[in-house]
């Protein structure tokens, strides 16, 4: 045996060890509990005056009225269902969840399986990267596509569907732009509406023209869609980051250098000044090190030098940042691992 | 020629001069409005083209029987999985405002096996993939960082006074300053750091990155800047 | 083979254990015994919390979740404060996703807090969740002129236009207050430039970023930022002023920041005594070469 593989041992040993001695103390392990809800609902009486097409409104009503219904689980805090199995026990009102226990289960794992990397790479951590990148491209795509593309796209090309089958509140436009004889020019809506449809027209069509990327022919295709995708980000980035970036902070910077406060004894103005004093000579300097089309002598030469531990000392802060956001990351996932899955602590009273 | 390199350019051209001006001009601004909206969707549709090259690239993999084809497959699965559960809102129960409308439910509703594989596989994955980093900056900072020269040693000193005067350990390790001399205490110190130091160097990055953005944007609109067309190209 | 030696070719696995330590330890301490450490509050941070006190009461707030679970450790602590903050200031919460999973993490924040300690405010009237679209900046693009546009139903399904909350709202500019939670690109950041620049300080942002991003924030901040949350510990300082200002004792929940403030106590120390030790082995075993 070898010796990286005495150590996985007695660290799987060990793991297990220490997770049955959990297992067997206290509330035992982590454990997902859910409360059974009922949604029952009623269409409201329309007005006498509605039109006869007007959308229903729903209300709970008591399960006896319900024209719908079905049932909900509600995920709650485990000290619920103590407290519930202490009044009636053997209640069915607050019950384990079995599927979001597993799911717990197998985030931990997951979550284990992804931290063994540290030690070496592994079978476990191959098998979780390639399950994350399978996941969050398809999740991206669902989310996609119920939340932009239905709601948008497919709401203005096909909306009698969408509303039929997601949306019943989707107002029906009164023009059809398959049948011009139902154009209203003169109407206030007419205009917006075919702004619409032909904005909506023409995503779906470069869309597809994306699409074609993935066939092995006619890439150029893809071109097109790609040249609107460059022009409408560089268009509006050009006037946004200018007028943000470069104006605005050209006047803050020269703003900041004249204190604000009345009333200062001349010390007390310099002493206010100093900050925006710093941040101009910083500013200026950083920029002549960045002047690449002068050479770096004489004054520009001083100021770029200057500009060097302006910058050093930006860096310097920006990893003293960096690092503090990796470790509360890291806490959190920690966290998880000690107070959802293994139950040692409870920070958040959900226990008891 | 035309189809492959005119057209695009002239489609950004078009665009880019429609979002530009309509920032300026009220009169034109719905212009500006429809082609962002455009945009928007084109980029969920894009969500699709990302699955399609993952798809392709993956069948491709098993199909070769590529080392660690094996993998491929896991993927494959669990972006199949995925999509079916999502795109067919599996055990999503309409919403309680339109019960009449089967699909009306969201699909990223809690306790529905979409939210199952959100809550259990997707959310714990990726937060660990990062609290990963955690580990290499720690190893990272033991080997590489050494104060060689001033502008390191300057790099190393700001970054122990961000470390310290962000934490407790600042207050604790400075508190005994006179008040004449607070600024000095650590936790003081982090934050003069970056309300001068750090502005300063970050404004004149932030200007540099306009100043390039404005230059590349204008050689774009101009059509001088053909590279993104692929192939090189640049007048 | 001396110390120094041994140190140096440490395998990188003890300073992994050591990390993992020096973060592990404080949860468990903290966890158990409930103790906190005090924060000095820094001007960014109070500047947040004055920019919401200062926003009359009913006033709309548009509230972005832009970042999702990757960055949830440093910033879902920020999200949960900000809109307690806000529900108890009784400002009416439009929440907003530009990234696929912050829909997920707005509906976990308003059912943690609103759902939670604020029964009596509506959805829909109160609060709305109009979930995520794609489009990054060009979303927010869009909202400068057409809010409807920009997001036309909610997350429930519900057409924007009937929505009571958004009567009124023609563009974002009808938002006085915007509270973004961000983790990067799209970001804070991005509505400073394509839409809080543009309004002219018609409409002011509060920021609560991440710790790789928020430098790159503070040039904007006083004039175009009204206020940074800089990382969880501008998180655990904020998280203290709510709950000073709203009284009582908070719930665990709302104690959150302040809690993560204990790891990031020692690994903050251990990342410097790391590089302190990497440097005297390094000059150490130089001067010894030289000699």
């Amino acid at each position: 045996m070898t010796r990286q593989r005495l150590t996985w041992l007695v660290l799987v040993v060990l793991f297990a060890g220490l997770l049955a001695w959990r297992g067997f103390t206290g509330h035992g392990l982590g454990r997902v509990y859910v409360e059974r809800g009922e949604v029952s609902l009623a269409r409201e009486r329309a007005p006498a005056d509605a039109p006869a097409a007007s959308v229903p409104r729903w209300r709970s009503v008591p399960v006896e009225q319900a024209e719908v219904r079905w049932t909900t689980w509600s995920k709650v805090p485990p000290k619920a269902h103590f407290e519930a199995e202490a009044r009636d026990p053997g209640q069915d009102r607050v019950v384990l969840s079995w599927p979001r226990t597993i799911g717990l289960w197998v985030a931990a794992f997951l979550t284990l399986a992804i931290f063994s990397f540290l030690y070496a790479d592994n079978p476990a951590y191959r098998f979780t990267e390639a399950v994350v990148v399978g996941v969050s491209a398809a999740y991206w795509m669902v989310v996609g596509f119920w939340d932009v593309v239905v709601p948008k796209l497919l709401a203005t090309l096909m909306p009698e569907t969408v509303q039929a089958m997601v949306q019943p509140t989707l107002k029906i436009p009164q023009f059809s732009p398959w049948w011009p004889e139902t154009w209203d020019t003169a109407s206030d809506a007419f205009d917006p509406w075919l702004q619409q449809w032909g904005a909506m027209a023409l995503a779906l069509l470069l869309g597809l023209m994306l699409m074609w990327r993935l066939l092995p022919r006619g890439g150029w295709i893809a071109g097109w869609p790609l040249a609107f995708i460059v022009g409408v980000t560089a268009g509006r980035r050009m006037v946004t980051q200018v007028e943000s970036d470069l104006m605005e902070q050209a006047a803050s910077t020269m703003q900041s250098v004249v204190p604000t406060a009345q009333g200062l004894s001349a010390w007390d103005w310099a002493w206010a000044a100093l900050p925006g004093v710093l941040v101009l000579v910083g500013v200026v300097c950083c920029l002549c090190y960045f002047l690449f089309s002068v050479q770096h002598r004489g004054v520009v030469g001083g100021a770029a030098r200057v500009g060097v531990w302006y910058l050093m000392i930006t860096f310097g802060a920006a990893f003293g940042f960096t690092v503090m956001g990796r470790i509360a990351l890291l806490a959190d996932r920690v966290e998880f691992l000690f107070d959802d899955w293994l139950w040692i602590i409870d920070p958040n009273h959900l226990r008891g | 020629m035309i189809a492959r390199r005119v057209v695009p350019m002239a489609i950004a051209i078009v665009a880019g001069l429609v979002m530009a001006v309509s920032y300026f001009v009220r009169s034109i601004e719905w212009m500006g409005e429809a082609a962002a909206d455009v945009f928007n969707v084109i980029a969920a549709i894009a969500f699709v083209l990302g699955a399609g090259s993952l798809l392709k690239a993956n069948l491709s993999a098993i199909s070769r029987r590529d080392r660690g084809w094996g993998y491929a497959a896991v993927t494959l699965a669990a972006f199949l999985i995925t999509l079916v559960v999502g795109m067919a809102k599996i055990g999503v129960n309409p919403s309680p405002d339109a019960p009449q409308a089967a699909w009306s439910g969201s699909q990223q509703t809690a306790g529905t096996p979409f939210g199952w594989i959100y809550e259990f596989i997707l959310s714990p994955l990726t937060a660990t993939m990062f609290a990963l980093l955690a580990f290499y900056v720690a190893s990272a900072a033991f080997r590489a960082f050494r104060a060689k020269n001033t502008a390191a040693v300057l790099l190393l000193v700001t970054a122990f006074v961000v470390l310290l005067g962000r934490t407790y350990a600042g207050v604790v390790l400075t508190d005994w300053m006179p008040a004449w001399a607070s600024g000095l205490r650590l936790e003081n110190l982090s934050s003069y750091v970056m309300a001068v130091f750090g502005t300063a160097g970050n404004r004149a990055i932030m200007i540099g990155i306009a100043l390039g953005v404005a230059a590349t944007g204008l050689r774009i609109l101009l059509g001088l800047d053909r590279s993104w067309l692929g192939g090189g190209g640049s007048a | 083979m001396s110390v120094l030696d041994r140190l140096d070719r440490l395998d990188r696995r003890w300073i992994f254990l050591a990390m993992f330590v020096a973060v592990a330890a404080p949860i468990l301490y903290i966890g158990v015994t409930g103790r906190t450490l005090p924060e000095k509050v820094t001007s960014t941070s109070r500047a947040v919390y004055e920019a919401i006190e200062a926003t009359p009461e009913g006033s709309r707030v548009l509230f972005a979740f832009d970042f999702d679970p990757a960055s949830a450790g440093e910033l879902q602590p920020m999200a949960t404060d900000l809109m307690r903050h806000c529900a108890a200031r009784k400002l009416r919460i439009v929440c907003i996703a530009l990234w696929p999973l912050g829909n997920n993490l707005a509906e976990e924040t308003i059912a943690n807090v609103i759902g939670a300690d604020f029964p009596h405010m509506r959805d829909g009237v109160d609060f709305v969740n109009l979930g995520f679209q794609s489009g990054q900046q060009q979303v927010m693009t869009v909202l400068t002129t057409n809010f409807r546009k920009g997001f036309p139903v909610d997350e429930r399904g519900r057409d924007t236009a009937d929505l009571p909350i958004l009567q009124g709202v023609k563009t974002v500019a009808d938002f006085p207050l915007l509270v973004d939670v961000g983790a990067g690109y799209p970001g804070a950041k991005e509505w400073v430039q394509y839409v809080v620049t543009g309004l002219k300080g018609s409409m002011r942002m509060v920021a609560g970023t991440t710790g790789v991003s928020t430098p790159q924030l503070f040039p904007y901040y006083p004039d175009q930022l009204a206020g940074i949350l800089a990382g969880i510990k501008g998180a655990a300082e904020y998280e203290m002023l709510v709950n000073e200002g709203l009284g009582g004792a908070p719930a665990a929940k709302y104690m959150e920041a302040q809690r993560r403030m204990g790891p990031q106590l020692s690994g903050h120390l251990l990342l410097v005594g790391l590089i302190v030790l990497g440097n005297v082995i390094h000059f150490r075993r130089s001067r010894g070469g030289q000699a």
